[in-house]
């Protein structure tokens, strides 16, 4: 059985993993990453997202686009799953956001992940 | 209280788009304009109930927003030294109640070819018109056009600060060329109609939910510039489009693909309306992209009023048209209609010639090669290219119409046979 680990930070938290003063959390995620890869769990993940702020929710209902800046947050819908694309733009990714069967029922949210976090993350263990 | 709100709303739409016009191009600058006369339309809500609604509520606010503008340019002026449009503006200071017909001509369509000047990105030609000539909000361009509010926010202050900038000039282009910046002003019109450059001419086409808005503003530009055909040309297009935009879904929701529409459940006025612009445009005698891609329209609607649709015609129009344009859309519609007018070979044919780094994520190029493939009875490739279509299928209706087209479109040859554990 393979399991996802969907990730969900306070406000603090995002704050503090890319202030100066984060570096306890931080440190922390290494250790946490250190000791999934070391017990042989860890099979890949997309590493850290950018901060809810950097989202944009995309659905299409009755045929029309609604496009919002923000995560998506209806209590009724459930995360379903997510895929981790590669394209050249923000606009490239709200197109396929909008295509997804899921964005016609539910709602598709797109984040441009954290390079720059993730690096040092993974590259401190490397 | 309400009164002067329904007043002050009634001038902004019905004046709207005229005084930003016009200010725009007194001052040069579209974002100043904007701002001044929302600060105007501002002042009226709050001084128009104590002194009574004005007899020219448009020359009220064109006033203020001049002031408004002064001001402005005063303060630039102090601190950048553009001494310039102070004294332009100043040199004309604005009077109490001007006579509306002298002061405030009509400068929309020069405020369109500045929206679709070469030196802004074409792909923001279109949002900048809807939100400089209509008013629509970031948000509300957004939409239409799938991109991030604060992303097209942003984008659209950075053409503004350009037009600025590279002092565009708010003037109809001289006749040399014009034609060429008209062409960019109605393709920014035909995609915020939502049937941009690579829209698939002649298929049925879903639209923005601006096709009012679309509609309008080629409106505008026709009444200014009647003796241009393509103008004419592309509001027939659109008109023909609009016809038939409710005929696209049945009342339980399912799509309907143009073939199988009920020509009674066509809009007739708008119809009517479309041949006519047709009609007017064809005594110019300057065959056009626009005047082609209605002339085609006008021949599905025959064909399908009269049940027997002339494709050799429209396979000529589409001959013509992607000798003039060469659009993906265009090129992938040829092949449709090559296909009904003399088989599905040829059109396959047309199809296999494209480039493939252009169609790979164009839906109708694999709506259409399904199609054809399954008329072929080549099912096995005619469900890998359904899979595609309907993997790049925005519309949950088109979707369940091509899954329902996928699941029966099994090849003859396979009945019967033994599946392979892994095709």
């Amino acid at each position: 059985m393979k399991y996802v680990m969907l990730i969900y930070e306070t406000p603090e938290d995002f704050e503090a993993r890319d202030a100066a003063g984060g570096e306890p959390y931080v440190a922390a995620w290494r250790a946490y990453y250190r000791a999934l890869v070391d017990a042989g769990v860890f099979v890949g993940g997309g590493g850290p997202l950018a901060g809810p702020d950097a989202a944009t929710t995309v659905q299409v209902k009755a045929n029309r686009r609604h496009v919002q800046d923000g995560p998506f947050a209806v209590a009724k819908d459930q995360l379903g799953g997510f895929m981790i694309l590669e394209l050249a733009s923000h606009d490239d990714a709200l197109a396929w956001a909008a295509r997804c069967p899921a964005a016609a029922t539910g709602a598709v949210e797109v984040r441009p992940m954290n390079v720059a976090l993730h690096r040092t993350i993974v590259e401190a263990d490397a | 209280m309400p009164d002067v709100d329904r007043a002050a709303e009634a001038v902004a739409r019905a004046e709207y788009g005229r005084l930003r016009a016009f200010l725009a191009s007194e001052y040069g600058d579209v974002h100043d304009a904007e701002d001044a006369l929302g600060e105007a339309l501002l002042a009226a809500l709050t001084s128009w109930p104590d002194t009574g609604i004005p007899n020219e509520p448009a020359a009220w606010l064109l006033t203020v927003a001049r002031h408004r503008l002064l001001d402005r340019a005063r303060r630039r002026g102090v601190r950048d030294g553009h001494a310039h449009a102070v004294r332009t503006l100043g040199a004309e200071a604005p009077a109490p109640a001007p006579a509306l017909d002298e002061t405030f001509p009509d400068r929309r369509v020069e405020l369109l070819f500045v929206c679709a000047h070469p030196a802004i990105d074409a792909e923001l030609h279109a949002p900048l018109m809807l939100q400089a000539v209509l008013g629509l909000t970031a948000a509300r361009i957004a939409q239409a056009f799938l991109v991030s509010p604060a992303a097209m926010g942003q984008r659209l202050v950075r053409a503004k600060k350009r037009i600025r900038e590279a002092g565009i000039a708010f003037q109809v282009p001289s006749a040399g060329e014009l034609p060429a910046r008209l062409g960019s002003v109605l393709e920014a019109i035909y995609g915020a109609y939502g049937l941009g450059h690579d829209a698939p001419a002649g298929l049925d086409a879903p639209g923005t939910d601006l096709t009012d808005e679309a509609l309008w503003l080629a409106r505008v530009v026709r009444d200014r510039m009647p003796e241009q055909p393509e103008v004419r040309g592309l509001l027939a297009l659109m008109l023909f489009c609009d016809a038939r935009r409710d005929a696209r879904h049945s009342p339980d929701g399912r799509y309907v693909p143009l073939s199988e529409q009920d020509p009674a459940t066509w809009s007739a006025p708008k119809i009517d309306e479309a041949e006519a612009e047709l009609a007017e445009a064809a005594r110019a005698g300057r065959i056009g992209r626009f005047q082609l891609e209605a002339a085609i329209q006008s021949a599905h609607v025959e064909g399908a009023r009269s049940g027997d649709t002339d494709w050799g015609a429209i396979a000529l129009f589409y001959d013509h048209l992607v000798r003039l344009a060469p659009t993906i859309g265009a090129r992938v519609a040829q092949a449709a209609a090559v296909a009904e007018a003399a088989a599905p070979e040829r059109g396959l044919a047309l199809l296999d010639a494209l480039d493939e780094s252009a169609v790979g994520t164009y839906q109708p190029y694999w709506a259409v090669r399904a199609h054809l493939l399954r008329l072929l009875e080549r099912g096995p490739e005619a469900s890998v290219a359904y899979g595609r279509a309907i993997g790049l299928t925005e519309d949950p209706a088109v979707r369940r119409f091509l899954l329902d087209r996928q699941n029966e479109a099994p090849a003859p040859v396979e009945i019967g046979m033994p599946r392979t554990p892994s095709g």
